[in-house]
Parts: structure tokens; C-alpha cells; sequence
């Protein structure tokens, strides 16, 4: 197990819905969802993103799609028009989460590298 | 019945690729339904403004240019039929616009259908304490904004939409409309389904999904992007339905970009909250039981959405007048640029506070040590070049005109490398902020009308 980044074995996409940001993560393969499901938890990508005015973190599961929602209302800061900041629509979020570091199984990497080749 | 039948996105958001929908129509000549979507969350308050100051005006201009892009193909005899929420704030004045380009072409025959009625901010302006009308992100009382509202149009369904096709319309221009329901209505009016037909309308508000941002299905902004084949433009979408609501989601021959399961997942995740609870004003979805099944070559079936009856209530996009912001960026090169950028930026803010503007909110911004996405990554060290970027917020527009004129001066006072400064002072803009809320369905009036070259 080596601290690695969420992007080795998932990939991501994120949008606004007013101040709130939806990013979903999208795993590349079941194993790769099933320990996703235990370690990347809301409260755990609460924390990656404290630094923001996050009120509140959701996950939903989809795991028919080996994906996760996550939900982080008020991170956009009043969102498309009122926000001052360059991204205030989250877009670049879902690449952000992918460079989250978690301690990652060697063999899921390997699982993952297999489906990912382009 | 068409079967199978096609429907096609060709607009993404206002500001899309204009020469889509003819790009479409030229490689895959049997589409059926062209779908065009215009309207963000706050693209209503531009156009209310528009037609503030022109009476015609308050519609996405762009769709007019589309409809004479596709004149050839109406010449040639093509059936294509579009649904469009192209009129925002003005659907009659966009048909009669397009009305007028068509006839003076000579093209016969083709009816336009009109539906507006999203347009409820009298009626929440009577009632600022309705409980419905509160902010459903903050809770706020609707009292608290009502002075100040631009825009309150409700999410409409595809029911009018598929009575508008039933009369003969060829084109349907409406206003604030769910996005899916641009993909629902066609379907519905293909197929005929019942309006209780749940699960197949929970089918066509997942195509719809998918396609309603274009390109976004078919490679744009995957984060395999990289990977993907560019050589060609990436195509847009197109939705094969079937009777059953199930569907087959691909893009034209030739084009590049990927339709797969991996642009397919990211694309059925972008911007929804409980997947259990998309809910439309046609039917509510559930994802939980989606089935992809990639057939390869860019084809990807669809099945297994779920659908419930949708609640009694809309949602409501509402947008209210909050001051004004602006927003100014410098490039700074050389030796300790981040250094260099943070100190001119606060330089700036303290230079327009002791003159007296201090401006309500104010952000500084490197970007390229991290700005874009603050303090989530530890800076590169030695930076050797970064973008400084401040955005000011205030009710008062004449602080912010003050901190528009302090930007130029820095090129011969701030540091040696600030450089960029070529788009003149950066511009004053109006601040809408978003207001979303609910109201009751029964207090709607639907208008629709129909005209013919």
C-alpha cells in the first residue's frame, strides 16, 4: 500500500448547481468502487476541501455505475455570478479531488492500468 | 412512428458552436429532432435586460442564425423538426424573427409553435412570505430580495411542448423549460406514451440529460481528454430511442471525440444531487437501476431508469440585482513572481481604500501557484511566472469604476515583469445572483400559439 493519488484508480467530473458543487467520482473497477466506498468517505472529502466554505457534504452511491456523487453545498461561495472567484463553478473540483492522496492497494492500480489504457 | 427515432443536440449553452446543428444534419441526414439548449441558470437576467431596453429583443440571437444555416436542408426537402429554448425571455419575438428569415427564403409550410408562461415574477412579487418562494439553497424569506428581482421563470414541462407538435409545429421555441424535457418532448410525441408511462419518460429525461450539454457526452471535458482521437471536431450527440425508452446514445460518423461508458458515466453524474431524486416536471428518476452496455464504435445502450410521478410544485430560477463586480488580471514574470503578484495585488486593494472605495468583498489570485484552486496543493517553489488576478464585489459602482482605473497605472509602478495589461480597463459588470425556489403548478398559465410561413 502506497499513498497514491484517487486519479490512479477512478476518474472524476464536477458542475455547479447555485453555491453548491456536485463531483462526481467514477471508479475503474469494482474493487476499485468497494475500497472507495470505505475510504472515500464525505467526511473525508469534507476535510480535503475545509480550506473552502463548505456547509455541508453529501455521498450518494450509484454503485450500478461503480460511482459516488458528492454534494458540497456552499463551496462556491454564492456560485456563477456572485463569486469572485476564477472557478466559481467548480469546474476544475473534479480534477482537484483526483490529486487527493490516499493509501492505495498495489493490485487495484494494476486492475485499474489495465482498463485505463487508452 | 419513426423507429429508430433520432434526436440530436446541437447546443450546448448560449455560446456554443453555431455551425453544429448544420454539421449534424450534413453527416447524418436522418435525424428527426434537432434539440437546442440556451439557457444557464442566470442567462435570463442578460436577456431580461436586453428586452429592457428593446422590446424586441430578450431571446438568444444565435438560434436565428441556426435556422438559416438549415434553410439548404429544408430546400432539399428535409423533415428535420426542432425544440429549442432559444426565445428566454421572448419566445415570440425569436419565432417571429425566425418567421421572417424563412419566408423571405421562400420556404413554405413550416410552423412555428410558441410556449411561454415561465414567467411568474409578478406572481412572486405579490407574495414576497410565501414559504414556497424562500431560497431553497439558504432559506431566506423571498422578502428579503423582492425589490431587487430580475427574472422568475418557472421550469415548464414537455406537455405543451408535445400539444405544440400535435397541432404541426416543425419548430418549437419556448423559454425557461427543463432541459431534459427538450429531449422528452419529441420522444413523447413520437411514441405517443402516456404521461403516466413513468419509466419511459424517466428514460428519455436520462437521454436528455446526457445530450443537453453537447459535446460534454461525446469527449468534451473528459478526463480522458488527452487520450481521446482530436483530430476532427468532436461530434455531437445523438439519442437513438426505441419504443421501450430504451436507447442507444452515440454521434456522427466522422467526428472525433468518444461516446463510451467512461464519457457516458461522467456525463450522467454532472450536475445532479441525489441520484434517486432527479427530479423533472415531467417524472421523477431514479439512476440506481441504469444499465450501460457499451456495444463499441461509439454506441452505448441505455435502460433501467426508474420513474415516479413528479411533484406538484416547479422549481423556479430566480436572479436579483446585487451590486457589481470586476475583475482585473496582470501577468507577473521573473524572479519571485508570486511574491511579487501578492504584493501588487494588495498594493492595489490598499491604494483604493485609502482614497476611500474600499469595496465590500475583494480577492487576490495567483494563478499557476494555485489560485485556482486555493490552498488544496502546496505552492512550486521558485516560481518563475504566475497570473495575477483581483475581483472586487460592491453594491456601489462607482468603488469599483474607482478600482477599474488603479490597474493600468501598475505597468510603470509595480514590479519589473508585470506585463498583460493589453484589453484596456477591465470592465464594470452587473452582479445577478441566483434566487432558486418553488412555486405551485396550479397558478402557471400556459401560452401557446402556433405561426406559418
Amino acid at each position: 500500500m502506497n499513498q497514491q493519488q484517487l486519479k490512479k484508480i477512478a476518474y472524476a467530473r464536477s458542475g455547479d448547481k447555485g453555491s453548491s458543487c456536485n463531483i462526481g467520482v467514477i471508479a475503474f473497477t469494482k474493487s476499485g468502487y468497494e475500497f472507495l466506498e470505505k475510504e472515500l468517505t464525505s467526511k473525508k472529502v469534507n476535510s480535503f476541501f475545509s480550506k473552502f466554505p463548505v456547509s455541508k457534504t453529501t455521498r450518494y452511491e450509484l454503485p450500478n455505475l461503480l460511482a459516488f456523487n458528492f454534494v458540497l453545498e456552499g463551496i462556491l461561495d454564492g456560485g456563477g455570478s456572485r463569486s469572485l472567484r476564477i472557478d466559481s463553478q467548480g469546474k476544475a473540483l473534479g480534477q482537484a479531488i483526483l490529486e487527493m492522496e490516499i493509501l492505495i492497494p498495489e493490485e487495484l492500480v494494476t486492475e485499474a492500468n489495465l482498463i485505463n489504457k487508452p | 412512428m419513426k423507429l429508430p427515432f433520432r434526436i440530436a443536440n446541437a447546443q450546448g449553452f448560449w455560446g456554443d458552436r453555431p455551425n453544429a446543428a448544420s454539421t449534424l444534419l450534413k453527416l447524418e441526414p436522418k435525424i428527426d429532432f434537432l434539440t437546442l439548449d440556451y439557457l444557464a441558470e442566470v442567462s435570463l437576467s442578460i436577456m431580461a435586460i436586453q428586452k429592457e431596453k428593446d422590446k424586441s429583443a430578450g431571446y438568444a440571437r444565435d438560434f436565428v442564425s441556426v435556422v438559416r444555416s438549415l434553410i439548404p436542408f429544408w430546400k432539399k426537402g428535409s423533415k428535420v423538426k426542432i425544440v429549442t429554448n432559444s426565445g428566454g425571455m421572448n419566445p415570440q419575438a425569436c419565432a417571429n424573427e425566425c418567421l421572417q428569415v424563412l419566408q423571405k427564403e421562400g420556404i413554405k409550410n413550416i410552423k412555428i409553435g410558441i410556449l411561454g408562461g415561465d414567467d411568474v415574477t409578478q406572481i412572486l412579487k405579490k407574495s414576497p412570505k410565501n414559504k414556497l418562494y424562500k431560497n431553497l439553497e439558504t432559506g431566506k424569506s423571498l422578502k428579503t430580495v423582492v425589490e431587487k428581482l430580475v427574472t422568475a421563470n418557472a421550469y415548464l414541462g414537455a406537455e405543451k411542448i408535445v400539444d405544440l407538435l400535435n397541432t404541426g409545429a416543425d419548430i418549437v421555441i419556448t423559454g425557461r423549460i427543463a432541459d431534459p424535457s427538450l429531449t422528452v418532448a419529441p420522444a413523447v410525441y413520437n411514441f405517443n406514451w402516456d404521461w403516466k408511462d413513468y419509466d419511459k419518460l424517466a428514460q428519455a429525461t436520462v437521454a436528455g440529460h446526457l445530450i443537453e450539454c453537447g459535446t460534454q457526452v461525446t469527449g468534451g471535458i473528459s478526463t480522458h481528454w488527452l487520450s481521446l482521437d482530436r483530430k476532427k471536431d468532436f461530434g455531437f450527440p445523438i439519442i437513438e430511442m426505441n419504443e421501450d425508452g430504451s436507447f442507444i446514445i452515440t454521434k456522427p460518423k466522422k467526428t472525433s471525440g468518444e461516446v463510451s461508458e467512461r464519457t457516458v458515466k461522467e456525463q450522467l453524474v454532472y450536475e445532479i444531487g441525489d441520484p434517486q431524486k432527479y427530479i423533472s416536471p415531467d417524472v421523477n428518476v431514479s439512476f440506481l437501476n441504469l444499465k450501460l452496455n457499451d456495444e463499441k464504435n461509439n454506441r452505448v445502450n441505455i435502460s433501467g431508469a426508474s420513474g415516479a410521478p413528479p411533484p406538484e410544485t416547479l422549481k423556479v430560477s430566480a436572479t436579483y440585482k446585487d451590486g457589481w463586480k470586476c475583475e482585473a488580471t496582470l501577468a507577473i514574470f521573473g524572479d519571485r513572481a508570486e511574491e511579487k503578484a501578492k504584493l501588487t495585488g494588495e498594493l492595489i486593494l490598499k491604494r483604493i481604500e485609502n482614497a476611500g472605495f474600499k469595496p465590500e468583498r475583494s480577492i487576490i489570485e495567483c494563478i499557476g501557484s494555485g489560485g485556482v484552486v486555493p490552498h488544496l496543493f502546496e505552492t512550486p517553489k521558485n516560481l518563475r511566472e504566475c497570473m495575477l488576478r483581483i475581483a472586487v464585489a460592491d453594491q456601489n459602482k462607482e468603488k469599483l469604476e474607482y478600482f477599474s482605473k488603479e490597474i493600468a497605472p501598475l505597468v510603470t509602478s509595480g514590479p519589473q515583469g508585470v506585463t498583460g495589461y493589453i484589453s484596456g480597463r477591465p470592465k464594470v459588470r452587473p452582479i445577478y445572483s441566483y434566487w432558486p425556489c418553488l412555486i405551485d403548478k396550479s397558478l402557471l398559465s400556459n401560452e401557446i400559439s402556433l405561426i406559418s410561413t
